[in-house]
C-alpha cells in the first residue's frame, strides 16, 4: 500500500476534462514531481488531493483511506499539507504566528504552538524573522513561511505548488535543500513544478500529465527520455 | 539598574491603568447630566463596537445587520420583564444567550455568501426583523414598550440617576474587552484573523472557517443583545425605531472601522472620537433645524476615512513606529545617555 494513490481519477468543469482517468502513487518518505506544460491539469490534479476539488469520478487514498470529497480541512487533519501558487501569507501576522496557526490544529495550546512555529522556522531558516510582519518578507521567505505553515500541521504528505516558479538561482537551492531536509524527515512531498531543473535532480519519482492525461511515470531519468514527454514539452520536429 | 515607569513599552499600561481608573471615578467627580449622558452613549456605543468587532474585525465578515441582536436582545429582557415579572439581570443573559441561538439561522443564511453580498444579506435580515417586531402585536408594534419605575435599585436595574447607569455601561464594556481579550489570544483569535486574510489557506491547515465564523457570530451577538437589554433598562421604553434601525447597525461598524478593525481597543478610541463629535456637532449646529449637523457628523468620518485608512489605532501604530526607527537612526539620544551612565555605574562597582 503506498502513502497516496489516485485511482482513475476525472475532474470535469462543464465541458473541460481538466483531469482525465488520472492514477498514480507517492510511497512514504518519497519525493515525487508532478510537471507537464501549461494547462495540463497538475494544480486540478492537487487540488483534487488537497480536498479543495471533488473529482468527478475516481477514488484518491491516503495511508489506505479514502479522502476524496473530504472538504480541505478534514484532509488536513488526515495528513496533507499543501502550499499555494502564491503563498497566501497570513498578512495580519507575524512570521511565528503564521506558522503556530498551523501548529494549533494538533494542539490548541498557544504557547505550546509558540515553540513548535519557531522549530518549524528555523528549519526552513527564518527563525531570525520571528516577529517581522509576515506581509513585509519577500516572495522567497513567503514561501518558504508557507512551507513552514503546512508543516507545522504535521502532515505525512506534503504538496508543494510552484514552489521555486519566480525565484532566483540562489533561492532555488535554498528551496530544494529545505526540500531534502523535509523528506531525511519522512515526510512525503508531492511537487507541481514548472522548473524542471530545480525538481529533476531530487525527485525520486516524476509523473508528467499532457492535456489532463498523464502520459509518463518513472525515475526522472526515464521520464526525460520518454517520447511523449519530449513530444509534449518540446512539439514536433 | 533603575527603570523608569514611564519608558518605552511600560507606559502605555501605565496611561491604560490611569485612564481606567478616571473612567470609574468619573460620576464621582462631574455631577453633570450632560456629560453624564454623553460618557454613557460613549461606553455603551464602544461596547457594541467591541462585540461588532469579534466578527467584523477580526474575522472580517462586515455584518450591517448587527442591530438585530440589539433589538432582539432589548425585547427579550423587557417581554421577560413585563409578562413574567423576570428580574432584568437574569432577562439580559436570556436575550444573550437567545441572539446567540438565533444567530445560528443569521450564520445559516448569511455566510453562505462572501464579502460586499454577504453584508447585504445581514442588512435584509434585520430589516426583516425589523418588519417583524413592527406589526408583533404582543411585543408592542410600532407602539414600542415601557418599562415601569415602580421598583427601584440595582435589583430591578432602574435608576433615578444616571450614575448607576454609566457604572453599568462601563462594566458590560469591561466584560465585552475581557471576552474579546481571552478570544484573540486563544487559538480562536488566531484562526479569525486566518480566515480574514486568506480562507483557503486557513482551511489548508485544518480550520472549519465556517464553524469558527460562526463562533464569532455567537459571541458577537450574545454581547450585542446584552448591549440591547441595558439600553432598554436606561431608557425604560423600546421600540422598532430606536432598538431596530439600521443606522445603529452602520454605526456599531463605524466606530469600529474609525478606530482600527481586528484591535482590542479601536472601537473604544472609534466611540470616544464619533460620539463626541456626533454629539457636539448636533449641540453646535442641530438648532439650524436644515440638517446641518449631520453633514458636519458626515464630512468628519470621511476626512477621518481618507487620512486616517487604517484607523485611528493603526495610525498611532504607524506614528510610533516611525518615532522608534527615528530615534534608532538619529543615535537613540535620550536611550544613549541612561546606558552611559549605567556603564560607569558597572565600572564604579
Amino acid at each position: 500500500m503506498s502513502l497516496l494513490e489516485l485511482h482513475g481519477v476525472s475532474k470535469r468543469f462543464g465541458g473541460l476534462m481538466a483531469n482525465q482517468d488520472v492514477s498514480f502513487s507517492v510511497e512514504a518518505g518519497q519525493i515525487a514531481g508532478l510537471i507537464g506544460p501549461n494547462g495540463a491539469g497538475k494544480t486540478t490534479a492537487f487540488n483534487c488531493v488537497a480536498g479543495f476539488y471533488a473529482p468527478t469520478e475516481g477514488k484518491i487514498l491516503l495511508d489506505g483511506q479514502v479522502i476524496s470529497g473530504l472538504p480541505p480541512e478534514a484532509c488536513a487533519r488526515a495528513g496533507i499539507g499543501r502550499t499555494f501558487q502564491v503563498a497566501r501569507t497570513f498578512v495580519s501576522m507575524t512570521a511565528c504566528e503564521n506558522v503556530m496557526t498551523g501548529a494549533l490544529m494538533r494542539n490548541r495550546s498557544v504557547a505550546a504552538a509558540r515553540s513548535e512555529a519557531r522549530q518549524w522556522l528555523a528549519f526552513v531558516g527564518l527563525d531570525h524573522f520571528a516577529d517581522k510582519p509576515a506581509g513585509s518578507m519577500t516572495i522567497s521567505e513567503q514561501r518558504r513561511l508557507a512551507v513552514a505553515r503546512a508543516l507545522a500541521t504535521a502532515p505525512k504528505l506534503l504538496l508543494m505548488d510552484e514552489v521555486m516558479a519566480g525565484l532566483n538561482p540562489s533561492e532555488v537551492r535554498e528551496m530544494v535543500k529545505v526540500v531534502l531536509a523535509i523528506r531525511d524527515r519522512g515526510i512525503a512531498c508531492l511537487i507541481v513544478e514548472h522548473v524542471l531543473e530545480g525538481i529533476m535532480p531530487i525527485a525520486d519519482k516524476i509523473v508528467v500529465l499532457d492535456r489532463g492525461v498523464k502520459i509518463a511515470d518513472g525515475t526522472p531519468s526515464e521520464v526525460s527520455r520518454d517520447p511523449q514527454v519530449i513530444h509534449a514539452y518540446l512539439g514536433d520536429e | 539598574m533603575m527603570t523608569n515607569p514611564l519608558k518605552k513599552g511600560r507606559a502605555l499600561p501605565a496611561v491604560g491603568g490611569l485612564v481606567a481608573l478616571a473612567a470609574v471615578l468619573l460620576p464621582v467627580v462631574t455631577h453633570s447630566p450632560s456629560h453624564l449622558n454623553l460618557a454613557i452613549l460613549v461606553l455603551m456605543t464602544a461596547q457594541l463596537g467591541v462585540a461588532w468587532n469579534l466578527l467584523g474585525g477580526y474575522a472580517g465578515q462586515v455584518s450591517l445587520g448587527h442591530v438585530a441582536f440589539y433589538g432582539i436582545g432589548s425585547y427579550t429582557s423587557t417581554l421577560l420583564l413585563l409578562n413574567f415579572g423576570l428580574n432584568p439581570w437574569l432577562g439580559m443573559l436570556a436575550g444573550g444567550l437567545l441572539a446567540a441561538l438565533l444567530s445560528l439561522g443569521f450564520g445559516w443564511s448569511c455566510f453562505r455568501l462572501k464579502g460586499h453580498y454577504f453584508a447585504m444579506a445581514t442588512i435584509a435580515v434585520a430589516e426583516i426583523v425589523q418588519i417583524v417586531f413592527t406589526n408583533w402585536e404582543y411585543a408592542g408594534a410600532a407602539v414600542g414598550l415601557t418599562i415601569p419605575m415602580d421598583q427601584r435599585g440595582w435589583g430591578a436595574m432602574v435608576f433615578a440617576d444616571k450614575a448607576p447607569y454609566y457604572w453599568l455601561a462601563l462594566g458590560l464594556l469591561a466584560l465585552t474587552l475581557g471576552a474579546t481579550w481571552a478570544v484573540e489570544r486563544s487559538h480562536i483569535g488566531y484562526y479569525l484573523r486566518a480566515i480574514k486574510d486568506e480562507p483557503d489557506a486557513a482551511r489548508s491547515v485544518g480550520v472549519n472557517i465556517s464553524r469558527y465564523k460562526q463562533i464569532a457570530l455567537s459571541l458577537s451577538a450574545f454581547f450585542t443583545a446584552m448591549g440591547g437589554s441595558l439600553y432598554a433598562q436606561k431608557e425604560l421604553y423600546i421600540d422598532p425605531g430606536s432598538v431596530l434601525t439600521t443606522a445603529l447597525s452602520i454605526k456599531m461598524a463605524l466606530v469600529s472601522i474609525l478606530g482600527g478593525v481586528g484591535t482590542l481597543f479601536g472601537p473604544v478610541v472609534g466611540s470616544v472620537v464619533l460620539t463626541t463629535i456626533e454629539e457636539v456637532t448636533r449641540a453646535t449646529f442641530g438648532g439650524t433645524g436644515r440638517g446641518t449637523d449631520t453633514i458636519v457628523y458626515a464630512a468628519l468620518i470621511v476626512g477621518i476615512a481618507v487620512f486616517y485608512p487604517s484607523g485611528l489605532i493603526g495610525w498611532f501604530r504607524e506614528w510610533r513606529q516611525r518615532r522608534q526607527a527615528q530615534q534608532a537612526g538619529t543615535g537613540k539620544p535620550a536611550k544613549n545617555v541612561d546606558e552611559k551612565v549605567d556603564e560607569k555605574a558597572e565600572v564604579a562597582a
